[in-house]
């Protein structure tokens, strides 16, 4: 990658402006493995990956299982002097669902249930052809928008520390067990975290503007 | 124009007669009104952003103060019953030895939100003036904003599984203070204040002072 300093008129195409601080490259793909960083401010621009489309596909499947499992098993136990209570993450989610504070019960299922969802399921959709080779499905430019654009408010890996915390805060109080959905739910974060370093965004709208057009 | 340009070896869109797309890159000639990659809007620089940012950070601080004044967790025992604040909450864990546990509270539901205040108003502030702290410098402390203040919210993460979790009769039971939501509502509004920042504005500044 080459910072532009004279340009060809006319030509954008294989210009790309730093997102963060609107520096101008030519862009060039660098070698597998190797990123495209700018040279200001330091934002990663490409970082191709080899096979990243298949990976990234399997990983957006094992979420969306994970999550399904994750949800409505029983997710943590307590039991304290003969009484027990189990709690899914979608327990959890409707914890604020008396009273006023029903709109945080919804933000809460969103944050950490929905959205991650939803973003595994757009990322598919938008992948699932390109990795085919294939024409992209009906906009899948807008729904690749929309999963980018979600991807802050995507806050499972928040979730689990705050488990870690509510264990500590609980332990002095009950005995507490782990159900198979606190599994499920660690393994979907390490997924998640992994599927995002893999996704290289400029590859991913480059090809789907070709694609299109073709 | 070009000096400046010249001087950190840059060029930005905007010099060049340019409009970036800060989804996805794509760069289009100055004036078109859509990424026609993406869909994205374009703006070269926005100036309304800036009130965007003072809005949503007003909002931000507002929710703050009763998110800490009332209490976040109701816990009822057998033998007591007790009203926290955060602040209460972390304190208590740390009488009970759970310092470690204590500190990541107080971190994410004090130091954070409230750092995040000062950071977000002082990125603001320094756009307008000459700040003697580098672009480069500012931009780190724009990034560090944006990565760190989702993590606020794990107190909310921590109120949810407690109440949905202790719900023992008689015994043990703990229930959402009002606190929960107005302190949702507070890092909500500060992420939007931050994602509503134009960190080109950052190195705009410095072009002009460089002139």
């Amino acid at each position: 990658m080459t910072i532009a300093e004279d340009l060809p008129p006319g030509e954008t195409g294989e210009l790309i402006a730093c997102p963060q601080c609107d520096a101008l490259y030519h862009a060039e793909m660098p070698a597998a493995g190797e990123r495209a960083v700018c040279h200001r401010c330091h934002t990663v621009l490409i970082s191709p990956r080899r096979g990243a489309y298949a990976r990234v596909i399997a990983m957006a499947v094992a979420v969306v299982i994970l999550m399904v499992g994750a949800t409505f098993f029983p997710f943590l136990q307590i039991r304290v002097a003969g009484l027990t209570n189990a709690s899914s993450v979608f327990d959890a989610a409707l914890a604020f669902v008396d009273g006023p504070m029903v709109a945080l019960s919804a933000a809460v299922a969103a944050l950490i249930v929905l959205i991650p969802v939803a973003r595994a399921v757009m990322v598919i959709y938008v992948l699932g052809p390109l990795a085919l080779d294939r024409r992209p499905f009906p906009r899948a430019v807008d729904v690749f928008r929309w999963s980018e654009e979600l991807r802050p408010w995507s806050m499972a890996e928040i979730f689990v520390i705050g488990v870690a915390v509510a264990l500590v805060k609980v332990s002095d109080l009950a005995r507490v067990e782990y159900g198979p959905a606190f599994w499920m739910f660690a393994a979907l974060v390490l997924v998640t975290v992994f599927q995002d370093g893999f996704m290289c965004r400029w590859t991913i709208w480059k090809a789907l503007e070709r694609k299109t057009e073709s | 124009m070009e000096s400046a340009g010249a001087q950190d070896g840059v060029m930005t869109a905007r010099e060049a007669g340019l409009i970036a797309c800060t989804r996805c890159t794509r760069v289009w000639p100055e004036g078109q009104a859509r990424c026609a990659r993406c869909g994205t809007p374009l703006v070269s620089r926005d100036p309304r952003s800036l009130q965007r940012v003072w809005a949503w950070l007003a909002v931000g601080v507002i929710c703050y103060i009763p998110a800490n004044l009332y209490p976040m967790l109701k816990t009822r025992t057998l033998f007591q019953s007790s009203d926290d604040t955060i602040i209460e909450g972390a304190i208590e864990l740390a009488s009970h030895g759970a310092v470690g546990i204590a500190l990541v509270i107080l971190i994410a539901s004090v130091l954070i939100p409230i750092g995040k205040f000062l950071a977000i108003g002082f990125l603001a502030v320094s756009l307008g003036s000459d700040s003697r702290m580098s672009p480069g410098a500012r931009h780190k402390l724009y990034e560090l904003v944006e990565f760190i203040g989702r993590w606020s919210m794990i107190d909310v993460f921590v109120v949810a599984i407690l109440s949905s979790l202790v719900q023992l009769s008689v015994v043990a039971n703990i229930n959402p203070g009002p606190a929960a939501i107005t302190f949702a509502m507070s890092v909500i509004f500060t992420m939007l204040a931050a994602q509503s920042f134009d960190p080109r504005m950052i190195w705009d500044a410095e072009k002009r002072s460089a002139l």
